[in-house]
């Protein structure tokens, strides 16, 4: 339970994480708040040749706005994040989700970027900058890229960023005031990875859904977006929306996976149910005859 | 395999030394400090009890390299009791509910509880409920720490 020897380096500027980064050839890791990587480090599932802690880079920290967008800095705190008001009033979703995540020992290290830059396929953070379109902007000696959180994602705690990138901000688009959010979550217990969860936001205009950005996490090997229940919300009229009929679409997007916690049928059919609950209840719809 | 000159201030006291990159903050704390009241159990983040307070938040020590609390303030149980023996609020709640049976976790608990009523905000009771999640006993007492719990809550009547 101790981690096996590495080299610890603290930069203070993007630049020389990143060129450490480039040197190590693939052999470092980046630790920001730990509370996954720690574990992995504990019972050495993961044996760096060299930790780069970015908790001492002060620019990677932080919540701002960016023209309409939100930035978040990637070593921001979930605790700090979850205390925003800015993000209460612009991301209500994104508080919410932030409540989910871990315990509250652990948000108070826990950093947003360290989860949505690991990319466990339960965890709340990462499917939901895939649900909201955020961008992830990642650099490196090579420069500076921007990638779709939908792109990012390629199986559990496999992301397509190079050895050598580092996460440098989190841009969550626009989503108007008094857009309705949506999130559920079943795990056994609070604080314990989900089951099954989903997440997202509408926005309406003149009753009907202008846009949809929804997503699950722990149905299957990444976050998940529910495209084909996107596209049978948008253009709608909410008044003849059929719940059942929406969460069966998405539910039909996911491939969830059978473990010692739930089987995949289980995944399914509590998807499916809490997928129609949470919509039902968003819009207020009526419960089918 | 890099050694770390290291320096914080426990329970009011300044600790000057050295570790390998990979020493985790609780180990630092009990051999290096010699604070045993930092109670490691799992090692991993899951059952908190090696939980002390870092700059003023509750974190676990098992998830923290001793290098990172470099410059840092840490609280651990030793630190609460007055001098004179006189027990700290909550130290004094969980013995008036009866809320530890082998006492391992308490530690953990008791430092989850210190950092959130020793603030300027007081959390009311869900919030001190839903922290306690983070913790795990094993003797599962959970009823006394809940009832303390509750006791410390904003508002409660002492």
């Amino acid at each position: 339970m101790k981690p096996a020897p590495f080299d610890y380096v603290a930069p203070t500027t993007v630049e020389e994480a990143c060129a450490i980064l480039a040197e190590a050839g693939g052999g470092a890791t980046v630790i920001a708040g730990g509370q996954t990587l720690m574990p992995l480090l504990n019972l050495r599932m993961s044996q760096p040749f060299i930790l780069v802690d970015i908790n001492r880079i002060e620019a990677l920290k932080g919540i701002s706005r960016s023209g309409n967008a939100t930035r978040i800095g990637p070593v921001t705190r979930q605790c700090e994040a979850l205390a925003s008001e800015q993000l209460a009033s612009d991301l209500p979703v994104l508080v919410k989700a932030l409540s989910h995540v871990g315990h509250h020992q652990t948000r108070n290290r826990g950093t947003v970027g360290g989860s949505i830059a690991l990319g466990e396929p339960a965890a709340e953070l990462p499917a939901t900058s895939v649900a909201l379109g955020a961008v992830i902007e990642v650099t490196s000696v090579r420069g500076t890229r921007r990638v779709l959180a939908d792109e990012l994602y390629l199986g559990p705690y496999m992301t397509s960023l190079e050895p050598d990138e580092l996460v440098t901000g989190i841009e969550f688009p626009e989503w108007p005031q008094g857009h309705v959010t949506l999130f559920r979550e079943v795990a056994q217990r609070p604080g314990d990875f989900a089951l099954v969860g989903m997440v997202g936001a509408l926005t309406m205009d003149a009753g009907r859904v202008a846009r949809a950005g929804i997503a699950w996490f722990g149905m299957g090997p990444t976050p998940i977006r529910a495209r084909q229940a996107e596209a049978a919300l948008v253009g709608k009229p909410i008044s003849g929306l059929d719940a059942g009929m929406i969460a069966q679409l998405a539910v039909a997007d996911t491939e969830p996976f059978t473990d010692h916690h739930a089987s995949a049928e289980y995944r399914r059919t509590v998807g499916r149910r809490i997928f129609e609950r949470t919509l039902r209840e968003a819009l207020d719809l009526r419960e089918a005859a | 395999m890099s050694e770390h000159r290291i320096e914080m201030t426990i329970n009011g006291r300044r600790l000057v030394g050295t570790a390998e990159g990979r020493v985790s903050l609780g180990d630092f704390l009990r051999v290096d400090g010699g604070y045993t009241g930092v109670h490691l159990g799992c090692e991993h983040g899951v059952c908190g009890a090696c939980t002390v307070i870092v700059d003023g938040r509750a974190v676990r020590s098992c998830l923290m390299l001793a290098v990172q609390a470099d410059g840092s303030e840490i609280t651990t149980v030793e630190g609460l009791a007055a001098p004179d023996g006189t027990l700290h609020p909550v130290q004094q709640t969980l013995r008036e509910e009866h809320a530890l049976q082998c006492g391992f976790c308490t530690p953990g608990v008791v430092m989850t509880l210190a950092a959130l009523t020793g603030g300027d905000e007081k959390p009311n009771e869900d919030q001190l409920l839903a922290a306690m999640s983070g913790h795990i006993c094993r003797c599962t007492g959970y009823q006394g720490i809940r009832r303390a719990a509750c006791r410390l809550a904003a508002g409660a009547a002492a």
